[in-house]
């Protein structure tokens, strides 16, 4: 069975190249080829997501290279219970925004590219939930970065452009400081597998060096991840973006190559024991906190109906790497471990809700600028007249991103509140309350302005977006109310092995490093690596 | 006569170089200079790391009389070797967006200059 | 004044490129004994193509490697290339070398790693040649009154 995981980035990766060739015809070639099959190798791909969930932790070895005597030669493909639920929310999602883009796309030149770059981008961010040695989370980073860059400029407009550009500068430059940190940490352990990374570490004291991978490693993935002193490109980007690829950028790619691979980095490698773990959990509270409380003061005043949806992104993502922190810091402390396990439950649950609200919103406001043509709430107004399922779903995507019963945005920001509370830090969880209500109240703003009130003359003729986009908001909206209501269910498949997989932090080196070496040349290669004498 | 610090000081001169380019330039080519000042300087770290003194280059040839164990043990360390050559590919590809991005932006706004590229703001 | 540059370039051009485009091959096909291998031979054979577009002009270029060859020639690389990691799995496990590997230093040993060195030697060639085609169609703002 654990033959079948390469096939999670293969697949993706296959449609991929297949995709531009079909716009050998010419630029504006149509057609409904390219997207029926992008649209089935999303299906294929969260049903095997869905059918991976809840198998015990397993581990790939491509081309088999270590149990042919050559240890830490082979890369490895690893999937743990982080690994599963992020499979699971990645697919889901991309599947989504491909059955969305059916019908959005079509007003694009170009198309193949579109659903090419969609695909590479997929694949990318498969690989890196998937993969077991930090080098190859840093290419497939960079291959699913890469894609987005050029999909938030698809568009080609004037502020496309410059978001893009923007983008791609803070981007590279902080790819380049995880490559850094990647150097730092071969020369130090001289391994690039993260089980054995893991191994390596404890045994070290905490030299400088040390600090410094774990500071460029922050400064990378935290720009990735939008955390406050590195968000400044994610309110021009993710507007900017055709609103499919808004609700991946915003929904998954800022958890799958941001958030992921700071816990995985920060639980499993550098690990909780040690100086530079705890040290880590402080800064990554820091951090959030600070996230949760920017994002939304800045949200307030925005008018830009997607403008507004991304600085919101920005918080929430403040509300999952402060639960991450709190607990984090509980472990560092060998304080109790079930109020560890609590909060990192709440900011793994919220992670999840959060791509299956924010992708929703973010669909509907593309549904509102598709028929209205504008994003800008001043214009917008008395769409719940005219566009029914949107405004509906649009509504139950606003309950849920404002923490209101019984959706699923209440049971997990409740969670980090608890937790929070719990773990002896008042302050922040008085602050998570206020912040929630903010959210609240921004998002009464958003739908007085966008589904109340009379709709301006000019908008009176717009009707309903064609059925694959409202079929997509349906399954979202539907999903929203189910991981919300039915939590008893689904914690104990999808949440709990992910929070297990943390809370276990050293265990990763334990489960999933290679059997000992067994040909003596490469011992030789291992042993004097790493060592630097100029 | 070795050298000492002297190539990390390089490549530690070389990103503040470049880091300075991308933060203080206002002309859109330098700032993507500055961005492959940057990533120079990060592959030139990566190759140091992998430097042994007296080491040869980790390329065999026909003819080469050196057993297996002692040629792992003189050679430089050719890991981080392949780790620059994934990182330069990556980087053409940056690059080659950044340059196309440039080239529109110049089309729509008519201007190289960053500061009068700002629609965005708030 | 005719696309391209002066009859010295064109005709050096001319001379050069076949050579150019052996040598990239070259240094693709014998990536696995020597240094180079398929980005860098991939490299060297765009380098012979962007010196054929410099020289002529887009127009002649189209008609000895065109637009549609480039995307042709980039997506077939990168398929040959997943299908020869594909076809690991045949053998065992995913990305395994199962061809026989040979005596060291010969041209034909190494199991898949020729092959895998020419899907990206022609995927990487026909990719840059794609980029800078599609960036020599761009004219700055304000040049349109200087063409005569």
């Amino acid at each position: 069975m654990n033959d079948w995981l390469p096939l999670f980035v293969i697949i993706p990766l296959g449609v991929g190249f297949i995709a531009p060739l079909g716009s050998l015809r010419g630029p504006r070639a149509g057609g409904n080829r390219i997207p029926a099959l992008a649209l089935l190798t999303g299906l294929l791909l969260l049903g095997g997501s869905l059918a991976w969930l809840g198998r015990e932790a397993a581990v790939y070895w491509i081309g088999g290279w270590p149990s042919r005597g050559s240890p830490t030669v082979g890369l490895s493909l690893v999937c743990d219970g982080l690994s599963q639920m992020l499979l699971v929310t990645i697919n889901a999602i991309a599947f989504i925004s491909l059955l969305y883009s059916w019908s959005y796309v079509r007003r694009y030149s170009g198309q193949p590219l579109y659903y090419s770059l969609f695909m590479i981008m997929l694949a990318g961010m498969n690989a890196v939930v998937l993969s077991g040695d930090v080098f190859n989370v840093f290419v497939f980073m960079e291959v699913a970065v890469i894609a987005s860059y050029a999909l938030v400029a698809f568009g080609t407009e004037r502020p496309e452009l410059e978001a893009a550009f923007k983008y791609v500068v803070l981007g590279s430059v902080s790819s380049l400081f995880v490559l850094l940190g990647i150097g730092l940490l071969y020369n130090l352990t001289g391994q690039l597998n993260m089980a054995l990374i893991a191994e390596h570490l404890t045994g070290l004291p905490p030299t400088p060096a040390v600090w410094l991978a774990a500071g460029c490693f922050i400064m990378g993935f935290g720009l990735k991840a939008a955390m406050v002193p590195f968000h400044a490109w994610l309110p021009d980007a993710h507007p900017s973006a055709p609103a499919p690829i808004s609700a991946m950028l915003s929904g998954v790619l800022i958890k799958a190559v941001g958030v992921y691979v700071v816990c995985r980095l920060m639980f499993s490698v550098f690990g909780m024991a040690s100086p530079t773990g705890a040290a880590y959990a402080n800064v990554l509270i820091v951090l959030g906190a600070l996230s949760m409380l920017i994002g939304v003061l800045l949200a307030v005043g925005q008018w830009d109906f997607k403008r507004l949806l991304a600085y919101h992104s920005i918080s929430q993502m403040g509300y999952v790497v402060l639960a991450v922190g709190v607990g984090a810091a509980v472990l560092a402390a060998e304080g109790s471990p079930s109020v560890a396990a609590l909060a990192i439950f709440g900011g793994l649950f919220h992670m999840v809700n959060h791509a299956a609200f924010k992708s929703l919103l973010f669909l509907c406001s593309g549904s509102a600028e598709y028929t209205c043509g504008t994003r800008d709430l001043h214009e917008l107004g008395g769409l719940k007249g005219v566009m029914p399922m949107t405004s509906g779903c649009c509504r139950v995507a606003a309950l849920s991103i404002a923490g209101v019963p019984p959706f699923n945005g209440f049971w997990s920001k409740l969670i980090i509140v608890v937790a929070l509370a719990l773990a002896g830090y008042w302050g922040l969880a008085a602050l998570a309350a206020v912040v929630s209500f903010m959210t609240l109240l921004s998002f009464i703003k958003v739908q007085r302005y966008v589904l109340e009130g009379d709709i301006p003359p000019r908008l009176s003729t717009v009707g309903e977006v064609p059925v694959p986009m409202r079929v997509a908001m349906a399954g979202l909206a539907i999903a929203c109310l189910l991981l919300g209501v039915l939590v008893p269910l689904h914690k104990g498949v999808l949440i709990e092995p992910a929070t297990t997989a943390l809370t276990e932090g050293q265990t990763y080196a334990v489960r999933f490093r290679p059997a000992e070496p067994v040909d003596e040349v490469y011992v030789t290669v291992v042993e004097t690596a790493g060592r630097v004498e100029p | 006569m070795t050298l000492g610090v002297l190539p990390y000081v390089l490549a530690l001169v070389l990103t503040f170089i470049g880091l300075y380019v991308v933060v203080a330039k206002k002309n859109i080519i330098k700032i993507i200079l500055g961005v492959i000042m940057l990533e120079h300087a990060v592959n030139l770290f990566l190759l140091l790391l992998g430097y042994r003194s007296g080491g040869t280059a980790p390329i065999r040839s026909p003819g080469d009389t050196v057993s297996a164990e002692a040629f792992a043990a003189g050679s430089v360390d050719p890991l981080p070797q392949a780790l620059i050559l994934t990182s330069i590919v990556i980087g053409l590809g940056c690059l080659a967006l950044m340059v196309s991005l440039a080239l529109r932006l110049h089309e729509k706004f008519g201007t190289f200059d960053m500061t009068r590229i700002r629609e965005l703001r708030g | 004044m005719p696309p391209g540059m002066s009859p010295i370039v064109r005709t050096v051009a001319r001379l050069v490129t076949g050579f150019i485009t052996m040598y990239g091959i070259y240094v693709v096909l014998y990536g696995h004994v020597s240094p180079g291998g398929g980005f860098a031979g991939g490299a060297i054979l765009a380098a012979g193509f962007i010196l054929l577009l410099l020289a002529f002009g887009k127009v002649r270029t189209e008609q000895i490697v065109s637009h549609r060859m480039a995307i042709a020639w980039d997506s077939g690389g990168a398929l040959a290339f997943l299908a020869v990691a594909a076809l690991g799995y045949v053998a065992g496990s995913f990305f395994l070398n199962f061809l026989a590997l040979g005596e060291p230093y010969r041209l034909v040993s190494a199991g898949t790693l020729p092959l895998s060195n020419a899907s990206i030697g022609a995927k990487v060639g026909a990719g840059l040649f794609g980029v800078f085609l599609a960036l020599s169609v761009f004219r700055p703002a304000g040049d349109r009154e200087d063409e005569t």
